[in-house]
């Protein structure tokens, strides 16, 4: 895997990410369209994500959920706006309350997501849109605290080396 | 949640300021060099009344300062408040980068169950 390009621009709330895996696009599709493969990455290990509904269809509905290593569950939706497989995919992301539906004023992540075959593998393309900047701190929070984490792990390892 | 030292009302404004193109451009042209607010509005074609606002906006964000020199105010740009806004975005993308890092283990995985 290649990161090709890592861009943000912070005028307008907006990620581009590409990277380049060595396999075919329907390949790279799968890790999208199968929910347990798709569990697998979408969360980090600490934060695991769980799918309880999985409708990869254009309009469907998605609901998972992340959890924390306290057990803390955090719920969360997916809407699939446009499905071009294996060429393009678009997605909201939103947050939802307790009961795992849609929080009412909450507006979502935009997500769209291109495949392109290259020599031997797949160029994905992945362009995120922010409604404020608010929204972009709360979906870090998880992420974040994945790398606290590692970070206390490497001053646990200097410590041990030290010692 | 707190990131290094701008609160959330901060970064809003911060990100309000950058959303527009004649603030970034004087940004980027304070940050190389102070300039005062006429030489700055001589470069656009806009009154100085709405080149002083659009200063007033980006010193309000943290992301210029103003000095008085003499009869004039000069503005410079302030690169650590850009930075400190910009860390957020990054950290977005170290999300990214380590998802990224385990659709390639599952592709990996896959080459290795099927050959």
């Amino acid at each position: 895997m290649t990161v090709l390009k890592d861009t943000a621009d912070p005028a307008t709330l907006t990620l581009t990410f590409v990277a380049e895996f060595d396999a075919a696009p329907e390949e790279v599709w799968q890790v999208w369209e199968d929910p347990r493969k798709l569990e697998r990455w979408w969360g980090p290990p600490t934060y695991p994500a769980a799918f309880t509904r999985h409708e990869f269809v254009e309009g469907g509905e998605c609901r998972y959920h992340m959890t924390g290593p306290e057990g803390d569950q955090h719920h969360a939706w997916w809407r699939i706006e446009s499905i071009d497989k294996p060429h393009t995919l678009e997605i909201e992301d939103g947050f939802s309350g307790d009961d795992g539906e849609p929080l009412p004023d909450d507006e979502p992540v935009t997500m769209r997501v291109t495949f392109e075959p290259t020599d031997g593998g797949t160029r994905m393309t992945t362009v995120t849109h922010f409604a404020s900047t608010e929204q972009l701190e709360k979906m870090l929070e998880m992420g974040m605290q994945e790398g606290m984490r590692l970070a206390m792990g490497q001053i646990d390892a200097v410590l041990a080396s030290a010692a | 949640m707190v990131v290094d030292d701008l609160s959330d009302g901060e970064l809003d404004r911060v990100f309000r300021a950058l959303a527009d193109p004649t603030r970034r451009d004087i940004l980027v042209r304070t940050m190389r060099a102070g300039e005062s607010v006429s030489s700055l509005a001589a470069h656009y074609r806009m009154s100085f009344a709405a080149v002083q606002k659009h200063v007033a906006v980006l010193e309000r964000a943290g992301l210029v300062n103003k000095q008085r020199h003499g009869r004039e105010q000069i503005v410079h740009g302030d690169p650590e408040t850009l930075h400190r806004a910009t860390t957020l975005l990054e950290r977005y993308e170290r999300l990214w980068t380590d998802r990224a890092t385990r659709i390639a283990g599952i592709l990996a995985d896959e080459e290795g169950s099927t050959t």
